[in-house]
């Protein structure tokens, strides 16, 4: 093999190994990251056609509307819980300990991050809500065709 | 009636750009010279118009037309007049219209600097920026045209603008922005004039390299400007979140990252030129696909305001004839690239292609990880959403090559290291251990704690930063005594310094703020206190703060240190009248060199109290610093005395040739 070619073979070598190594670190990163969306209704019943249910301790992703009327707060420290709908009557209880978003409202759409603690109570580090009131994440909107999206009241509350 | 003036020099800028795209190019083929000279005439007065068009909307806003539409929608009577002309660009076809005359500013700038160039050259560069220019105003007129009327029925009053965009860093982080995105066409007309002539040649990256530069530049403060503006009016204390429009700005920018590095080898080496041809068309293929990802309305964020379909599938269309097209153009002429130049392994080239290779798979992470949701979703696969983590960890280990090739790679010569590479790789083991001791001693002094990752962060910074003394130190010493020698480097040697200095900055900032920063939601009443990361935090009191279209409340805290008083912050929670819904959160920063102190103010609770989120971030200002180091050395290089120096000499034998 002249020195030319031995040069060439090895730079192949080497971006072949980094591209593999690459691979190989995406997929995996991408097979603990992924987290699934659900609606209320798809976490109690399961999702797709063989109703695939979550289990306790996975994480996941679940978008629905506030329930009014169902958000209850410890008076201690910052914890609140919530139960989240939509049209086909799933309901979701949320557990949350931190500052719920600037647009969080009763009847107002909503999309968390969280872990599945019990069939169906999630314990969420995260709540999303970024959005102005005639805003609905699309996730949302699709999951909940039919019902109507109820604009928040504007009380004292907001002051 | 003035309205409709703005929206008239559009329609005739979009005409002039027809003829810009077709006159020209056609002169260029049968070398007929009146033709080749309408080029820059055309270019000239398509930017006057666009500037008239802009102008005729920003008037609108001013004196608050809100027969226009667009003006109602995105204004208010009680907005103050900056946030007014801001509010231009505030929405989506103002934001287009931006990007429009941000394409027209870049052709005339390119028909007026460019001297040098031939001018069968510039007439096809100029050609390939009409043609550009075509797809984006005519989907401005088409699908959002923002001097619609609202004509017979104007309302009152305005729906006032975004609150979340009444800000001083959103008036500059757009047109930033699009200078930098837009940018990347002129080295895409270039990549594909000369692609088009067949002509590629060093000359070709020498007319690139300032273009990119300056893009590069734009696309650089935008995006830490961007990042910056998150972190003081989220409120979420945070500077990067990974979100999908994020993403859509930093793939061109590892994209042009890239390509400033290739274009300086094309420049001085003749090398890897097709592969610089293919980086230009990809750096702004993906401003185009940022722009389609952001406009289009598939993504959810802040910045997504379009859901209209038409206006989707109009870009999609117009991303696939430009990608489409030029990669055509490329395979069939892309062969007759031809570069020469040999260099061994061990030379500066191979580490400049190993910085491409890195950058490019970088960028094809983030590209992975921005699209995989989409298609996932639109293959009826459910939808699914890809966490953070997922982004730090991969970047976490390729920063790890990238920043150690990086220190390396200014040591080294082009085309061959001399044999004995025994003192050099002495040198490299100095700075080694010089650096892991200085990245084990920081976070062994401000914080309580050592982590191997925050540590592995500062190895790499410091490594850079060490190398790249020890590079300046060797050039300067050459010939010179280092006072003399280092006043003599050239100042496009000052901007790689600085450009590898940024992202060391940066690297520091990220370490200690990834691993480093402290976060609380607490339960406060007036009168508590909390301490926190040394600090002891006293909520004083909560009273009123009102502006002129807004009212609210601030949280007074006192901070003090060591039982000395240190400063009084001051949060609030402010609601816009036109747009009660929206309370917005103003976060208090006071900000430090070693640390930012932040809080921000919650909701009001049962009992009085009140919700309040407290961050201790330690360098996070390292962030954007760094960022702002990289891009004046991004300046320093187009400044750089070789590109005047050689515009004038090239300008010269032209004028010569022509007498």
């Amino acid at each position: 093999m002249n020195p030319r070619r031995k040069k060439r073979l090895s730079i192949a070598l080497v971006i072949i190994i980094g591209l593999g190594t690459m691979t190989g670190l995406v997929l995996y990163a991408l097979k603990q990251n992924i987290d699934l969306f659900y609606t209320p209704s798809q976490l109690v019943e399961g999702l797709g056609e063989d109703k695939v249910k979550p289990e306790i301790g996975q994480r996941l992703r679940i978008g629905g509307l506030v329930m009014p009327g169902t958000v209850t707060r410890n008076m201690e420290d910052l914890k609140v819980s919530f139960v989240l709908s939509d049209d086909n009557g799933g309901l979701v209880t949320l557990e949350y300990e931190g500052i719920l978003p600037d647009l969080f409202r009763e009847g107002q759409g909503i999309v968390a991050q969280g872990v599945l603690k019990s069939a169906n109570v999630i314990s969420a580090s995260e709540v999303l809500a970024k959005h102005d009131e005639e805003y609905m994440p699309p996730e949302v909107a699709e999951a909940i065709k039919g019902i109507k999206h109820m604009k928040p009241e504007y009380g004292n509350e907001t002051k | 009636m003035i309205p409709e003036i703005g929206h008239f020099s559009l329609i005739v800028a979009t005409a002039l750009s027809f003829l810009l795209a077709i006159y020209p190019l056609i002169g260029a083929k049968i070398n007929h010279p009146g033709m080749i000279n309408s080029a820059k005439p055309l270019a000239i007065m398509q930017f006057l118009l666009m500037s008239l068009s802009f102008a005729v909307l920003a008037y609108a806003f001013a004196t608050d037309d809100f027969s226009v539409g667009y003006v109602a929608t995105n204004s208010n009577s009680l907005l103050p007049i900056q946030y007014k002309i801001s509010a231009v660009w505030g929405g989506h076809e103002g934001s287009l219209l931006l990007w429009s005359l941000t394409l027209a500013i870049w052709t005339a700038a390119v028909a007026v600097f460019s001297q040098g160039i031939p001018k069968v050259a510039l007439a096809r560069v100029l050609s390939v920026m009409g043609m550009i220019a075509i797809g984006f105003n005519l989907f401005i007129l088409l699908t959002s045209n923002p001097f619609d009327r609202t004509l017979p029925y104007l309302p009152l009053d305005g729906n006032d603008l975004n609150p979340l965009l009444q800000d001083i860093g959103l008036i500059f982080h757009p047109p930033m922005l699009y200078m930098g995105y837009v940018g990347f066409s002129v080295a895409f007309a270039f990549a594909i004039a000369a692609l088009m002539a067949g002509r590629l040649d060093s000359a070709w990256a020498r007319w690139s390299r300032p273009w990119t530069l300056i893009a590069w530049v734009f696309l650089t403060s935008g995006i830490a400007l961007g990042s910056w503006w998150a972190y003081y009016e989220l409120g979420w204390g945070g500077w990067w979140f990974w979100d999908p429009v994020e993403n859509s700005s930093f793939m061109p920018w590892l994209a042009g990252t890239a390509l400033i590095h290739s274009l300086a080898v094309s420049e001085k080496r003749g090398v890897f030129k097709s592969w610089t041809v293919l980086l230009s068309i990809s750096a702004f293929s993906l401003s185009l696909l940022g722009t389609f990802l952001v406009r289009s309305g598939v993504l959810v964020s802040v910045h997504a305001f379009a859901s209209d379909p038409a206006r989707g599938l109009f870009i999609l269309a117009f991303l696939i004839a430009v990608v489409g097209g030029s990669l055509l153009l490329y395979a069939v002429k892309g062969s007759e690239i031809k570069s020469r130049g040999k260099y061994s392994l061990f030379s500066r080239e191979t580490f400049l292609l190993m910085n491409n290779v890195l950058l490019i798979a970088a960028l094809l992470v983030v590209l992975i990880g921005t699209l995989l949701p989409l298609v996932h979703k639109e293959l009826g696969m459910g939808s699914i959403s890809i966490g953070v983590p997922f982004f730090n960890n991969i970047f976490f280990y390729m920063i790890i090559p990238l920043a150690i090739a990086l220190g390396v790679a200014p040591l080294l010569r082009w085309k061959k290291q001399e044999a004995d590479l025994r003192p050099l790789f002495k040198q490299l083991a100095v700075c080694a251990v010089a650096s892991i001791v200085l990245a084990v001693a920081l976070p062994a002094i401000f914080a309580d704690k050592i982590k191997i990752v925050a540590v592995v962060g500062f190895a790499l910074a410091f490594w850079v930063i060490i190398t790249s003394s020890l590079e300046v130190y060797i050039r300067a010493t050459h010939r010179h005594s280092f006072v003399s020698g280092v006043t003599k480097l050239g100042r496009s040697h000052w901007a790689m310094v600085l450009g590898h200095v940024g992202l060391a900055m940066m690297l520091i900032g990220i370490s200690a703020t990834q691993n480093y920063k402290i976060e609380k939601d607490l339960r406060m009443l007036p009168g508590d206190e909390v301490v926190f990361a040394d600090y002891l935090f006293e909520f004083e009191r909560i009273g009123e703060a009102n502006g002129s279209n807004y009212e609210g409340y601030k949280a007074v805290f006192n901070i003090s240190k060591d039982g000395k008083f240190e400063t009084v912050m001051k949060a609030e929670k402010r609601s816009y009248f036109a747009q009660r819904s929206m309370p917005m959160t103003e976060a208090a920063i006071d900000w430090g060199v070693t640390r930012d102190l932040y809080i921000a103010l919650g909701e009001q609770l049962a009992d009085d109290s009140w919700a309040i989120r407290i961050y201790y971030e330690p360098f996070i200002r390292f962030i954007w610093w760094g960022g702002l180091v990289m891009s004046i050395g991004g300046l320093l290089a187009v400044s750089d005395r070789r590109y005047r120096f050689v515009n004038k000499r090239v300008a010269k034998a032209q004028s010569l040739g022509q007498e």
